[in-house]
């Protein structure tokens, strides 16, 4: 009926959970024969809110994956190293469509392989977040009672720190490298998407299909894979979607404050941005250039998260 | 409600103490190890040696922890590698401009957006509608750093209407009783001190502020449409209420409750944005400073500097809570 259709709904961070979704019991089943899943994938489609963003972020992943046909230079490049003087960075010209850095690198390839660079470091710094903080939610909503005070008093301490001052933690620990900011980013989402998961597991539990499931004996097991998960991921997988925006801007933030290592000439947003604060009097694009794409590749990550919110929320179930 | 600040209080304490166990763990993961991060590039044999001793590194990790927490409950924060001056005297100097930044953008934020939010809810579809949606997209999808960037450029640079760094012009001859520089020109009758120290304020609140704008923006939307509709308005409404009345009394306190857990949940991120603005800005207080410290790698600052922005940021929370018994005395009589 919807297998077809299920993989545009949940993105890459959604697929391990695809199998449980529609595996055995009424778990992933809706009443009148139609899946969650299903239905929102049909709202969506009629959404144009969804379809700018969801343009927005094909347009973005296509360009991050054909950097290397689609950038006239390399990524580390600097053709027009010559072309630059300290009191003079060259503008657009035939050659540079979108001018010259203070480095002599070329700024139309540079914010291409950008978008590579900004597409791993959200995607895996989400991953990242989302394996830890739905491993600990899922222990908290399953086994319950101290494992979960215990879980959710390290989420809540986690929590006490703004975000920004937490990855920046981290990446002091993890060295001066992408992996570090990947990292960091992560850990900072695992408490967000582990409170999510676990108020979301809670709310399954008391629902009378789950007694239903139990009082026929299934295990705890079982309950709590093939019943409860399911029908609690629906609130983290559109958190996943939202937080590829927020990583997006926090690899930027990260790099703004000279984590991340790498060379200052590397192609990388949040690096232009931090390069270009001192010509920001002589050459304004170089700022506003990389500024732009952070904001509208984390605009079309939001919209879609947004509408995909929209689209799960039961609420919004009788317009069809 | 003494009961609730009381028992609130009471929690802060293993909030506190388990942070202060992350943040002792932190320093011993730094590469390099807690004695490369407390001599920096001071580090020397002789002065590892000496600092060894004075932590007491040669001891068993939960008497290490113990003198940490000693020294922590007397104050003692550790001393910054930047200046030499204790961690603690570098906070309680700079927190102050950080306070009066976060009062402007919170002032901004609030300002325009709750009246912002409550015009699109009752005016659903118009273009008041449409542009709060577009502003609490701006304010969640643009960095702020480079809003501040932009806000500098457009209104300092090329327009020249407001200063681009700094707390107050070089120039200004004024005295500082409190740190809040708005307010020493005010205590001490230096007008002019005062209004240059509030012009040094406006563009990095206003960029510091737009997030929160955002958000308040979008939760009194949100809030207002869904009372609007409830019963009570209908009724009061049909016994003939006074619409100023109705809007005050009915609607507007009852959408606030959401709005204000909002409002307090928007000083870690005013914190958090507080280090990118106050940067851009060369603006003297904690996030600036922090922001120094990472780039020098002055870790016992960062520390320190986490360990008392948590108990600020816990006490914001703390002081939220106990406001909504003022505004939904509902939850007075609960308490």
């Amino acid at each position: 009926m919807s297998a077809n259709e299920l993989p545009v709904t949940g993105g890459p961070a959604a697929e391990p959970l695809h199998p449980s979704i529609h595996g055995d019991g009424p778990g992933g089943q809706d009443h009148g024969g139609e899946g969650v899943w299903a239905r929102a994938w049909r709202t969506l489609r009629k959404n144009p809110v969804a379809i700018i963003g969801a343009v927005i972020v094909a347009v973005f992943v296509l360009v991050a994956v054909l950097a290397p046909v689609l950038a006239p230079y390399g990524g580390s490049e600097l053709p027009g190293r010559a072309e630059v003087r300290p009191t003079m960075i060259p503008g657009p010209s035939a050659e540079y469509p979108l001018g010259l850095d203070r480095y002599g690198g070329d700024v139309l390839s540079k914010l291409i392989w950008g978008a590579q660079a900004s597409l791993l470091i959200g995607v895996l710094s989400t991953l990242f977040g989302l394996t830890g903080g739905l491993l600990l939610g899922l222990l908290a909503g399953w086994f319950g009672k101290s494992v979960d005070f215990a879980i959710m008093r390290l989420v809540d301490l986690m929590l006490s720190v703004p975000s920004l001052l937490l990855a920046v933690s981290i990446a002091a620990i993890a060295g001066q490298s992408s992996m570090a900011v990947i990292v960091a980013i992560g850990v900072v989402q695992i408490p967000i998407f582990a409170r999510l998961l676990r108020g979301s597991m809670l709310a399954q539990k008391g629902q009378d299909y789950v007694l239903a499931a139990s009082a026929l004996g299934l295990t705890r097991r079982s309950v709590t894979m093939s019943h409860v998960l399911p029908n609690s991921v629906g609130p983290v997988i559109v958190q996943a979607t939202l937080s590829l925006a927020t990583a997006v801007i926090e690899a930027a933030a990260l790099s703004f404050l000279g984590l991340g290592g790498g060379e200052p000439s590397t192609a990388e947003w949040g690096r232009m941005l931090t390069a270009a604060q001192q010509e920001l009097a002589v050459a304004p694009r170089l700022a506003i250039l990389p500024g732009i794409c952070i904001a509208v590749t984390a605009l079309g990550f939001t919209l879609v998260g947004e509408s995909l919110r929209e689209a799960l929320d039961p609420r919004n179930r009788t317009r069809r | 409600m003494l009961r609730l600040i009381v028992q609130r209080l009471l929690l802060l304490i293993p909030l506190l103490l388990g942070l202060s166990i992350l943040l002792f763990g932190w320093v011993r993961a730094l590469p390099g190890g807690p004695v490369q991060a407390m001599l920096g590039e001071r580090y020397t044999p002789e002065a590892a040696a000496e600092i060894e001793a004075e932590m007491g590194l040669d001891q068993p990790l939960p008497v290490q922890y113990g003198k940490y927490l000693l020294r922590l409950i007397q104050g003692d924060f550790g001393t910054s590698l930047q200046s030499g001056r204790p961690v603690l005297d570098e906070f309680i100097t700079r927190f102050p401009a950080t306070i009066e930044l976060t009062i402007v953008a919170l002032v901004f934020a609030i300002g325009i957006g709750i009246p912002l939010g409550y015009v699109a809810a009752r005016r659903s579809g118009s273009i008041i509608d449409h542009s709060a949606v577009v502003v609490s997209l701006i304010g969640v999808t643009v960095p702020v750093f480079f809003l501040a960037f932009i806000l500098k450029y457009i209104f300092a640079v090329e327009l020249g209407w407001f200063p681009t760094t700094g707390r107050q012009s070089a120039t200004m001859i004024a005295t500082h009783p409190t740190n809040f520089y708005v307010l020493d020109g005010l205590l001490t009758a230096e007008w002019d001190a005062a209004w240059d120290a509030l012009m040094h304020l406006i563009l990095p609140g206003i960029a510091l502020g737009t997030i929160p704008l955002a958000i308040v923006a979008r939760m009194t939307r949100a809030a207002v449409s869904e009372v609007q509709n409830a019963d009570y308005v209908r009724t009061a409404r049909a016994k003939g209420i006074k619409p100023a009345r109705l809007r005050s009394e009915h609607i507007l306190k009852n959408a606030m409750l959401p709005v204000v857990t909002t409002i307090g949940l928007q000083v870690g991120l005013l914190l958090s944005g507080a280090v990118l603005t106050e940067t851009v800005f060369a603006f003297s207080g904690i996030g600036s400073f922090l922001a120094n410290s990472v780039f020098r790698a002055d870790y016992p600052v960062m520390q320190g500097f986490i360990l008392l922005i948590a108990v600020v940021y816990a006490l914001v929370n703390l002081i939220v809570d106990v406001s909504y018994g003022l505004i939904d005395p509902r939850l007075r009589r609960q308490q």
